[in-house]
């Protein structure tokens, strides 16, 4: 081996995923999208496309990473107790029909399933594509380690940048499905709080109900709902503090280098990561579709009280959705105040995108394609 | 089980469950708001 040997094996792949990398850190760092998962997993993709280095080869650090806490799904999981410890359910459980919106910005990942297996990709393939559609990095993560890792980079890369292009891929879709009327409705604000108590019970009604009905996603029902056990209850708030702060970055750390790590070019640079770039895209458009609709019907059924705009919050992306509907029906009419409505929405969103993991794996296991 | 089949089927259970699962939450966390008021939780304590 020489001092140029690096140079020697470097492949036109490697270059052009050096490059990818490198648009990655831009992209965190100078637009400051999603900037704690885009800066490692583009320094990641950089790491990997070195030549000679093998960092992903057996007893390489990336394998290290990658093997340990993505193989083994425990990364999501831990991120999962870290979401939950910071996330205030308190708007969800003030006004629990919000729940339903929660539900309905969920059926882009179905939809963009059903589409991924009509372009011909094998079913755990598509299952791991529509899951782009939950909005939710670590749930992506979970799904497409356990059931296509070969397509983890590209569907991390999908999740976490559309995640970020939220604010520009809603309004016009939040516009286009909505009349002048609708989107000037004045909500009532929200009265009334919720019981210290209803906030204790509710990971509790969480995980028993959801477990029982889809056990296949109670690693990721349990983990977020015990993240929130602990914030609500008060008593541990070491332990709070912990999972929301110095545990969840360390994991977002090597959770983005080992996404990175599997950037390699020539596994990467294929037509069929274009198509999941443009699946993931569409799933998130139809979450937005789904959700608004969904805010629709309930506009009818309540006689109109409901400003349609809040059911784009039924995504996982929290709280940028909410602040993105608060925005919008501000830009609207000024005396609306859709935020709080909205955070409920997607707070809903949050457990809604768990909820529709839990339920694809209970189903593919019930249908007798996964164990 | 053709691809049709398998895209049928999960989206319709899957979007189907979620919404009953959900539903179903909601109602809990309804019933618990009824039953259980902040103004008991102070008497509580």
């Amino acid at each position: 081996m020489t001092l140029l040997s690096g140079f020697q094996s470097l492949q036109w792949a490697h270059g052009v995923m050096i490059l990818v990398g490198c648009g990655l850190l831009y992209l965190g760092i100078r637009k400051k999208m999603e900037p704690l998962l885009l800066v490692p997993i583009g320094f990641g993709a950089i790491l990997v496309n070195i030549p000679g280095a093998g960092l992903m080869e057996k007893d390489g650090i990336l394998r290290f990473f990658y093997d340990f806490g993505v193989l083994t799904e425990i990364f999501p999981c831990l991120i999962f107790i870290g979401i939950g410890a910071m996330t205030d359910f308190g708007p969800l459980l003030a006004n629990p029909s919000t729940f339903l919106l929660g539900a309905a910005g969920q059926f882009g990942i179905f939809l963009t399933l059903a589409l991924a297996l009509a372009l011909g990709f094998p079913q755990l393939d598509a299952v791991s594509i529509g899951i782009i559609g939950a909005c939710d990095g670590p749930t992506a993560i979970y799904v497409t380690s356990k059931y296509a890792p070969h397509l983890l980079g590209a569907v991390s890369v999908a999740a976490y940048s559309y995640m970020s292009l939220v604010p520009v891929i809603q309004p016009p879709i939040m516009k286009l499905l909505t009349t002048d009327k609708e989107r000037n409705t004045i909500m009532p604000s929200m009265v009334g709080s919720v019981s210290k108590t209803t906030k204790l019970l509710f990971p509790l009604v969480i995980t028993v109900i959801g477990g029982l009905i889809a056990p296949k996603g109670l690693p990721l029902l349990g983990t977020i709902m015990l993240g929130n056990l602990m914030r609500e209850s008060g008593v541990v708030s070491r332990l709070t503090n912990a999972s929301q702060n110095e545990i969840a970055n360390v994991v977002t750390l090597f959770l983005g280098l080992s996404i990175g790590a599997t950037m390699a070019g020539e596994a990467f640079l294929k037509p069929q990561t274009l198509i999941i770039l443009c699946l993931g895209l569409l799933a998130i458009c139809l979450d937005t579709v789904c959700g608004v609709c969904f805010g629709k019907l309930m506009r009818v059924m309540s006689g109109g009280k409901v400003n349609p705009l809040i059911g784009a919050a039924g995504i996982s992306a929290f709280p940028m959705s909410a602040r993105v509907v608060q925005k919008e029906g501000q830009k609207y009419n000024k005396k609306s105040y859709l935020l709080m409505h909205a955070m409920g929405a997607n707070a809903g969103g949050q457990v809604g995108s768990v909820i529709a993991a839990a339920v694809m794996l209970s189903v593919l296991a019930g249908m007798g394609i996964i164990k | 089980m053709t691809s049709l089949e398998f895209g049928v089927t999960l989206t319709v259970l899957g979007m189907g469950s979620t919404l009953f699962i959900l539903f179903l939450i909601s109602l809990v966390i309804d019933l618990l708001n009824k039953v259980i008021k902040p103004q008991e939780d102070k008497k509580g304590k």
